[in-house]
């Protein structure tokens, strides 16, 4: 690897991911650096989700590299697996259960000693609050509480990376901000990197240190926050977006940046 | 092991905490053991066949375990999209593994309904052959519920979404059900509905269920055991396989 990469945790080149005629990820290359908060910000089927479906083993990329934690989620698949945690957009908690047998459960496909399983899962509890309801089953809890819990139990076997995906959706604003307090926390206490995807743009602008913007499963800016706003000559991170996603009117982005701009003034 | 372990726990657990998918499950078959079994009883009788009830448990039981398991099985459909398999399906562990866990779990969930069916039959007036037979019962509730968990595994992996569930249902579960001998005795059958009630595995447990519980088999005890195995292996193996290939 070139040696400005070496502190990369994540490195792509030229990822593709084709589903029959359509190209959900489109030859995009990024690094993503070990400790920093990066998010991937972008409309609607992007390609977001595709992307990070292919960094977490779950589908095959049509073609380019891939290295996590300088693994090879293709050829390597349980070291890169053991590398990462992730939270999935649509919820994967096991609902009849409790929220400690959800942690513990994780801890024996990972392969964790019972007495060190039964530590971590007190820490991590704990930190996201849910030590006191660990007994409740977690059809019990409110929307908050089990996104607290899939955090926690993606960061249950101590991976370097921590993959969240629209980790905010149909959360309330109050809601939200402990959790972006939370995953802060987390990144600064257990060191892990933080790769998340959003189309909301204040949450990238105030918790990222990186910012990627994709739109039609193509990089087309990445920066700091900061950067692209002055890149762009925007104020602010959202005007950035704006400017850079709706330079040209297309006939069917309209739709996908409607549906974004409405869900959007939803959560304000 | 642990892996499988865990899995297989799990299912148990919520199996045993939703009472009402408990209740629910009994319904059913309950409803066609009594309605059938009093309904038709009478004019079994008169054709000479014996005492109906008798003769529909061990079917019902079959039902039970056929209905529930390919339940379970194809439950992953939107597990995969809504729930917990993605989490499994991330770890560190291989897929045969995660496979044969929740096989085994949904089997075991199967086996249970349908002791369930058994205990409540004889509650109401069912008695079995002879006490050493119910081992060989529940040899054929295992084989039953293992082969038809891995084959809801198997066509859940093939399907995207649960628009495909409704067509399973129609033309595979029921079928499977009224054309195994579960309803009726498979003797002197018309040649063509013979022949399909012959490529049925259903047809085999439930022969063999009922040889266990009232002391004679139509078919035979190797027969039976021998074709459930086998299928059961592999659908087993093409469960596994498909399994392996999912992409979420």
């Amino acid at each position: 690897m070139d040696s400005h990469k070496r502190d990369a945790i994540i490195e792509v080149e030229g990822l593709t991911k084709k589903f029959g005629e359509i190209t959900a990820v489109d030859d995009i290359s990024f690094s993503v650096k070990r400790g920093e908060i990066f998010a991937f910000l972008g409309p609607n089927g992007a390609g977001k989700t595709t992307a990070i479906s292919m960094l977490t083993t779950l589908i095959k990329p049509t073609s380019g590299k891939l290295l996590i934690n300088g693994y090879d989620p293709v050829s390597e698949q349980d070291a890169a697996r053991r590398s990462f945690g992730i939270v999935f957009q649509d919820p994967s908690l096991d609902h009849e259960l409790t929220g400690y047998e959800n942690m513990d459960i994780h801890g024996i496909l990972y392969n964790m000693p019972k007495k060190e399983r039964k530590e971590r899962i007190k820490t991590l509890l704990e930190l996201v609050e849910l030590w006191k309801r660990k007994d409740d089953q977690v059809k019990k809890y409110s929307g908050g509480m089990k996104r607290r819990l899939e955090i926690a139990r993606g960061l249950m076997h101590l991976p370097q990376i921590l993959f969240l995906d629209e980790p905010s959706l149909g959360l309330d604003p109050q809601t939200r901000n402990l959790l972006w307090d939370h995953i802060r926390e987390l990144n600064r206490k257990e060191n892990v990197t933080v790769f998340l995807t959003t189309h909301i743009m204040e949450e990238a602008e105030r918790v990222a240190d990186t910012v990627a913007v994709i739109d039609y499963g193509k990089i087309i800016d990445r920066g700091s926050p900061k950067e692209l706003a002055e890149r762009t000559g925007s104020s602010s991170l959202e005007e950035a977006f704006l400017s850079l996603t709706g330079r040209t009117i297309r006939e069917e982005k309209a739709e996908t940046m409607a549906q974004m701009m409405s869900s959007h003034m939803r959560r304000r | 092991m642990s892996v499988i372990y865990i899995l297989w726990i799990r299912q148990l657990k919520r199996y045993f905490r939703s009472k009402t998918r408990i209740v629910g499950a009994l319904g059913q078959p309950m409803l066609f053991l009594l309605a059938l079994g009093y309904g038709l009883g009478p004019v079994f009788e008169r054709a000479g066949e014996g005492d109906y009830v008798q003769f529909l448990v061990p079917g019902i039981i079959s039902m039970s375990i056929l209905f529930t398991s390919m339940f379970n099985g194809i439950e992953i459909i939107w597990d995969r999209q809504f729930g917990f398999l993605k989490e499994t399906l991330v770890a560190p562990v291989s897929r045969v593994r995660i496979m044969l866990g929740r096989t085994l779990g949904g089997a075991t969930v199967a086996i249970l309904q349908g002791m369930m069916i058994l205990g409540i039959a004889l509650l109401i007036g069912f008695r079995f052959e002879s006490l050493s037979g119910l081992p060989v019962a529940l040899l054929f509730m295992i084989l039953i519920a293992t082969l038809f968990t891995a084959l809801g595994t198997a066509i859940a992996s093939l399907l995207e979404d649960m628009h495909g569930f409704q067509l399973i249902m129609n033309f595979l579960v029921m079928p499977l059900f009224f054309l195994s001998g579960a309803l009726f005795p498979i003797q002197n059958l018309p040649p063509a509905l013979g022949t399909v009630v012959q490529f049925n595995p259903l047809s085999y447990g439930v022969d063999g269920l009922r040889g266990a519980l009232l002391g004679t088999y139509d078919i035979g005890f190797w027969t039976n055991f021998n074709v459930l195995t086998l299928s059961m292996v592999i659908l087993v193996i093409i469960g596994a396989y498909l399994f392996s290939k999912i992409e979420v």
